[in-house]
């Protein structure tokens, strides 16, 4: 066990899975002498060499272009995008190569294409770097979408995703990359993808969320436990597509209220999918409406301003006390 | 340009510091962007230029002729079959059927082939079955993978879009050191896609063992090439990303063989890219869907149909004395029996399964997705349709 931040616990699963796979091989921008950006890919390169830790032109288009190539000739490319804002880039190549070749080609070309992606707001930088559109990806048939909350998880579903043959969207919470530390084995860890964690058990209300936003609602559960007695059954996501629409169901199906929370904007988001599956699946135990607590439909704004628009502990608190007294 | 000043700078720059940007430090010598040969062997009265011919074997000569004859068949059955509403849309390739075969015939069955969607005739030369090809244009979900043992993508129909993934399987054969390279095609429309020259660029930086063959047919759908850029030489796009560069007579087998050969030595050697400018013409219809003669002046094909690259070929070949006019009237009615027999073949295939759809998107099929498969499947129960 050592205590990472969670860049290191992706490094220490990327390091370790190029290490039992010698067809792992890593494409982005700036991720070889450089480390990546962030620093995530730090010293893979040296680790690994020079053939499999490929810094490419600045073409995301042509990044997961070529990745997609790679995958179908039997390599495990893990893609970075320095910035999820920088993946419409790549549009054309995720929604016309990337996530249908398999279902082109009957199975016959598999593409297990890891798409690694820092998204999200809350650390100061300029327009196109603070994007949460997983909801794209989750609209997007073929692909998997992934997105861990802290370093322990981020690892062990790292490991994973490399070792899935579909392609998978690892969207990691650039807020989180540095916010902590956890205690992460030494030993390769994997998690299962596609399945939520019930982070706290609680009986008074579900409280769903996933990635960067989990540390307010964590927040948030603590103060209403502490303070007003309020049991919140806490779940944390982490794979949005395929969604774990069973443990969902389940915790409604127990609590009869829900509130959801995501910083990605809100029209289509996440949270609408979640509220039309729990009303096929949790219709008749719902004692309230739903909540959600969501961006809003504007592009991310400037950072001067950008704590007023990411939702805050102290909402969900507020969200979670109204759905509670509804009636 | 230099000035003196520059000048002075840069021969005391040795004593200075001197950022890489600065004009001081600049290199301001005139820069050699390369030279573009154009490739004909074969002119279009079949006149061979002797110190070029390639000299191949009487079987290459006869088989390559055989691939281009039945290219032509198949896609005359294809215009039939779709006029008799027996076929969806289909993308005739008459009068291309030189540059289309001459591009394949240097592969081997370890190399791979990335086509566009009117290259069918290579496809037929890479073991695609012509009923497999018909199930693919009549929109079955079994024609579009390739068959077993052939290493070709599917082709793709937004334009362009298979040219990255050409360029990755290039960089795959490098990281798997295996001695094997990739011929992509596409045409002149797909050059204005950024993607393409986003995986010129790729190739070229990483060596990747790849053969780009821009089939120059003069026109994308409606627009013609002068609309399409303003410098109408595509080779140049080789050039300007650093990879030597051919234009070829797209017309003449033997150019086109001998192009794509030299290319595919060079990217085995570990040298890297090449691009093939082929100049052609689309003889026919973009698709079945389109009709020429609202944007085009058809005095324009005509001198195109007098370098039918068939016709040519046959002159060499008769000049060879290997082919007679009975030897023609033979191979092209036995290219037509065979059409009509994988024709048959086709029309005894199994119908579409409906219930597969679902099948084939993820390695196993997630719990949502069974949901959604069942109610699919009460659908087709309600409408009394057979599936599995």
């Amino acid at each position: 066990m050592s205590k990472l931040t969670m860049v290191e616990a992706l490094n220490l699963a990327m390091d370790q899975e190029m290490a039992r796979d010698e067809n792992v091989c890593m494409l982005g921008e700036d991720i070889g002498i450089n480390g990546g950006v962030f620093r995530t890919t730090k010293d893979l390169l040296e680790k690994h060499g020079e053939s499999r830790v490929l810094d490419t032109p600045l073409a995301e288009c042509g990044i997961v272009g070529v990745a997609v190539g790679m995958a179908i000739y039997g390599i495990r490319p893990v893609v970075e995008i320095q910035f999820s804002g920088f993946t419409m880039q790549a549009f054309d190549q995720i929604e016309q190569n990337m996530s249908r070749m398999r279902n082109r080609t009957r199975g016959k070309y598999t593409i297990p294409i890891v798409l690694r992606t820092p998204y999200g707001g809350g650390i100061r930088a300029v327009e196109h770097h603070s994007e949460s559109r997983e909801a794209y990806w989750a609209h997007t048939p073929g692909l998997k979408v992934v997105i861990p909350s802290g370093p322990r998880n981020a690892r062990a579903l790292l490991a994973a995703s490399i070792r899935e043959d579909d392609p998978i969207v690892f969207y990691e919470p650039k807020a989180v990359y540095r916010a902590f530390r956890e205690e992460v084995p030494d030993e390769p860890e994997v998690m299962e993808i596609g399945k939520a964690n019930i982070v706290r058990e609680g009986s008074d209300i579900t409280l769903i969320a996933y990635g960067a936003m989990m540390r307010p609602c964590k927040e948030a559960v603590e103060d209403l436990s502490d303070i007003h007695n309020i049991h919140v059954e806490l779940i944390d996501l982490l794979t949005i597509s395929p969604m774990d629409t069973a443990t969902i169901a389940a915790s409604v199906q127990k609590t009869g209220r829900c509130v959801i929370v995501h910083e990605g904007p809100r029209t289509c988001g996440v949270a609408s999918e979640i509220i039309a599956r729990l009303n096929e699946t949790a219709f008749e135990y719902l004692q309230a409406p739903i909540k959600r607590i969501t961006g809003f439909d504007i592009p991310f704004p400037y950072f001067q301003v950008e704590e007023h628009y990411l939702p805050e502990s102290d909402e969900i608190v507020n969200a979670i006390q109204e759905t509670l007294n509804w009636h | 340009m230099a000035t003196e000043d520059q000048d002075t700078a840069r021969t005391t720059s040795g004593e200075e510091v001197v950022s890489p940007n600065t004009p001081s430090a600049m290199n301001t010598d005139p820069i050699n962007v390369g030279h573009i040969e154009v490739l004909q062997i074969l002119n279009e009265h079949g006149e061979v230029d002797k110190g070029l011919d390639p000299k191949l074997s009487n079987e290459t000569l006869m088989r390559v002729y055989r691939a281009m004859v039945l290219a032509r068949a198949f896609d005359q059955r294809m215009l039939t079959m779709q006029r008799q509403g027996r076929m969806g849309t289909f993308a005739p390739n008459i009068g291309q059927e030189a540059c289309i075969i001459g591009q394949v015939t240097p592969l081997t069955r370890d190399d791979w082939y990335a086509p566009s969607y009117r290259s069918f005739g290579a496809q037929i030369v890479r073991g695609w079955s012509m009923e497999h090809l018909m199930r693919l244009w009549a929109g079955f979900h079994d024609g579009f993978p390739p068959p077993k043992d052939v290493n070709d993508l599917p082709f793709s129909i937004v334009i362009g879009s298979h040219v990255l993934p050409a360029v990755g399987i290039g960089m795959g054969m490098t990281y798997k050191k295996q001695n094997n390279c990739v011929v992509v095609n596409f045409g002149d429309g797909a050059s204005s896609q950024g993607a393409v020259s986003e995986a010129l660029n790729f190739a070229a930086v990483y060596k990747a063992p790849v053969v780009f063959v821009c089939e120059n047919n003069g026109w994308a759908i409606s627009t013609p090439i002068k609309k399409q850029t303003a410098n109408e030489v595509f080779a140049t796009r080789g050039i300007s990303f650093g990879i030597p560069s051919i234009r070829v007579d797209g017309n003449d087998i033997l150019a086109m063989i001998c192009a794509t050969e030299e290319a595919t030595k060079r990217a085995k050697n570990g040298e890297g890219p090449t691009f093939i400018e082929a100049i052609t013409y689309r003889m026919s219809l973009h698709t079945t869907a389109d009709d020429p003669s609202v944007y085009r002046d058809e005095k324009e094909v005509e001198p195109w149909e007098k370098r039918c690259p068939i016709a040519r070929f046959e002159t060499y070949l008769k000049n060879k004395g290997l082919l007679t006019a009975d030897a023609i009237q033979e191979v092209l009615e036995s290219c037509e029996q065979e059409v009509i027999e994988a024709r048959d073949t086709f029309y005894s295939m199994p119908p579409a399964n409906p219930g597969e759809i679902f099948n084939h998107l993820y390695e196993s099929i997630p719990e949502e997705l069974k949901e959604q498969r069942e109610e699919y499947f009460r659908r087709l129960k309600e409408k009394g349709i057979d599936y599995e």
